[in-house]
């Protein structure tokens, strides 16, 4: 399904929820709202069901007005951060539940449909249970099923792995975009972390305050943040951002360091307020290479995600924080020099819009 | 302080039977004196109650506790000298922040002057100096837990201080910074600490030694990079690190394989791309290629298994559908036997 909105805003009393924005979802495919919680993830989620009517502007389903369509006149699947089923029902019964109200399938039919989806989900052999006598996890399974079952052109997903352990939200996470990426539906899903857009890919809409700040093809946005705010919403750890001023060959950071990068020449004069160097964590490394510009420091703590260590250090030029592959031991208060290859430096101008992206090595 | 040594199995059962039947397996376990320990694991592993018998609310159903040599099995939280902080704020909302650190302190009778000095340290060392006399009541979810944190750790003379899960509550954006101070407070503090967390980030940034737990059994007790880079059970390569340790079959690596072992373990970061046919690489297909903004996860099937590499973007990655080979011998490729255990890990670069 194709799922326009058109200049669609929330205002609840005097507070505005949603800014006036237009967002046109590509069809079957999974597009992420990306923001910290009261961005507007859920408000938006809302207007698009029809659970809420937006203040104004248009939501068009498939070239169709269905503004103020109330949710059950309208076919779509939703999943929330609280596991949902009916506590009474088994687990064939509620993955089941939206089969029979659709109507026109026979008892084994449900049946065999039940037990396909199920099996894709791992929940086959818990069928006969209730879901209190299952796992948070398996419980969440069960509604997903459900949301599945119902097979809607729509499916909207708000942050459906925020109450699980970290190792079952990995598993869930890689079966979630496989039946994405191999279903019908048109896909939204709201989450916090920047990390879980890149595992899913597809588009994004990054969310702050109530407004939509910029969609697109996930690793587009992450490369090109068109302003300080998206880089600050996607990315985790934070952006590591650092004043600086133009120079005659790039920049000069408020320590006095020159970093040689090249600024465009239009609109010069726009380059002479205050500029923001961002560097994001993954391009500070321990290990010089030829054209690096050192950062030396001290070591305020490392943090080990299992995966990767999360150095942070104070410099001259501020906190920075390094992501470096792997598990690695650094005492606190050590020295440590960090060093960064300008060419992956971000330039912000003074109003926080992009100047310069790193180019792909691609 | 002391040291602390656990010899014991627990069960709620009256007759157990099966191994699940124990919420914790026999085991032997010694927390060193001034050591920081986390237990790692998901819901249900058992690393509550190993706390809880640690703190004496709960009496082992078999073998001993015992702090410094002296038998403690059945002595009380109090008895044993124990300091708890749990997952919400535990303090007085009518006391002052002052009051409140004081509070443990004025219990145990300790002279004016001494808890003067001692809650200044501490507050001083929780950046909460500035709060000291304002009423808890008026505080944020996470300054009244950086105050429980400090009624934990006010008492120089706790034989342990521990945490269960003290972070829970505390914003995100702010953890960090709450995860440094506890690790500088270990090192100025000397504290015996332990830790209880189903989060990996926390158990291995504050502890120096982990313990990750399963199905109420540790199975490895190490540092970070230990645990990272020689799992010495398939749980652990499989919980620590996001995506967790590859497992495949050991026959498919004819020859290279030790006696016994079952299974090969090799991390994402440690599976490298290689040339066609190239000695002790895997051929496979590229079922999948995710770009995670500073680095690929390629997913590949090899056979019916499914191998996660994690490349750098500075090469060309492969796409969906590619044949690729693997490199999955190396220094940091492991051993395990078909009790899930390592038998042996490559300890040089494949010729």
């Amino acid at each position: 399904m194709e799922l326009k909105l058109e200049q669609v805003g929330k205002q609840v009393g005097a507070s505005t929820h949603l800014y006036p924005l237009d967002l046109t979802l590509v069809p079957r495919a999974v597009t992420v709202l990306l923001g910290a919680t009261q961005a507007g993830k859920t408000s938006l989620m809302r207007l698009m069901a029809g659970l809420d009517k937006p203040t104004q502007g248009r939501v068009l389903a498939d070239g169709t007005d269905v503004t103020g369509v109330p949710v059950r006149e309208r076919n779509v699947a939703m999943v929330y951060q609280q596991f949902i089923n009916y506590p009474s029902m088994s687990v064939a019964s509620n993955i089941a539940s939206p089969l029979r109200l659709r109507g026109g399938l026979d008892r084994a039919a449900i049946a065999r449909r039940v037990r396909e989806i199920a099996s894709r989900l791992h929940i086959d052999h818990f069928l006969e249970r209730l879901p209190s006598e299952l796992s948070g996890g398996q419980q969440q399974r069960v509604a997903l099923a459900r949301a599945l079952a119902k097979a809607a052109p729509l499916m909207l997903l708000d942050e459906p792995l925020v109450n699980l352990d970290y190792k079952l939200r990995e598993e869930l996470r890689d079966e979630l975009s496989t039946l994405f990426a191999t279903g019908d539906a048109t896909v939204v899903y709201a989450t916090t972390e920047p990390t879980e857009a890149l595992l899913l890919g597809g588009h994004t809409a990054v969310l702050d305050a109530g407004e939509l700040l910029q969609y697109g093809p996930t690793a587009e946005v992450f490369r090109r943040p068109k302003s300080i705010r998206v880089a600050r919403a996607f990315s985790d750890p934070p952006m590591n951002l650092v004043e600086g001023r133009s120079a005659s060959l790039g920049v000069t950071l408020s320590s006095g360091l020159q970093l040689h990068v090249p600024l465009p020449e239009a609109g010069a004069q726009a380059l002479t307020g205050q500029l923001t160097i961002g560097v994001r964590a993954g391009a500070l490394r321990v290990r010089e290479r030829p054209g690096d510009v050192a950062l030396p420091g001290t070591v305020e703590l490392a943090e080990i995600s299992g995966s990767d260590t999360y150095v942070h250090a104070a410099t001259a030029v501020g906190e920075l924080v390094a992501q470096l592959t792997g598990v690695h031991r650094f005492e606190l208060g050590s020295p440590i020099t960090l060093y960064l290859d300008p060419a992956q430096a971000y330039v912000f101008n003074p109003t926080g819009d992009l100047l310069v992206a790193p180019k792909d090595k691609a | 302080m002391s040291r602390i040594d656990l010899d014991l199995a627990h069960t709620y059962k009256p007759n157990p039977k099966s191994d699940e039947d124990w919420a914790l397996l026999p085991l032997r376990m010694v927390f060193e004196d001034g050591g920081a320990y986390a237990l790692l694991g998901p819901s249900g592993c058992g690393k509550t109650t190993m706390l809880n018998i640690v703190s004496g609310l709960i009496t082992p159903s078999h073998g001993t506790v015992r702090f410094d040599d002296a038998d403690v099995t059945h002595a009380t939280p109090q008895q044993r000298n124990i300091a708890q902080v749990f997952q919400f704020p535990v303090i007085y909302d009518t006391m002052t922040v002052s009051e409140n650190l004081a509070f443990p302190l004025l219990n145990r009778g300790v002279a004016p002057e001494r808890i003067r000095a001692r809650v200044g340290v501490i507050a001083e060392m929780l950046e909460l100096s500035g709060q000291l006399n304002q009423r808890a009541a008026g505080l944020s979810a996470d300054q009244k837990q950086k105050i429980s944190l400090g009624r934990g750790l006010v008492r120089e003379d706790v034989s342990a201080v521990l945490f269960d899960e003290p972070l829970t509550v505390i914003d995100p954006h702010l953890k960090w910074q709450l995860r440094r101070k506890l690790k500088q407070i270990h090192h100025e503090l000397k504290l015996t600490l332990i830790y209880v967390t189903h989060d990996q980030v926390e158990a291995l940034t504050f502890a120096d030694q982990v313990v990750v737990m399963t199905r109420g059994k540790a199975v490895q007790v190490g540092s970070a990079s230990q645990l990272f880079e020689r799992p010495e059970h398939m749980f652990v390569g499989h919980f620590i690190g996001s995506p967790g340790m590859n497992f495949l079959p050991a026959a498919l690596t004819p020859g290279r394989a030790p006696a016994g072992a079952a299974t090969l373990g090799v991390r994402p970061e440690h599976v490298v791309l290689a040339t066609q046919g190239a000695p002790g690489a895997l051929q496979g297909t590229v079922v999948q290629a995710q770009d995670i903004g500073t680095y690929w996860l390629v997913h590949a099937k090899v056979g019916e298994h499914v191998v996660r590499a994690r490349v750098s973007g500075e090469y060309a990655v492969p796409e969906a559908g590619e044949t690729v080979w693997l490199g999955v011998m190396g220094p940091h490729t492991c051993f395990y036997a078909s009790n899930e255990e390592l038998v042996a890990a490559l300890t040089e670069e494949p010729a």
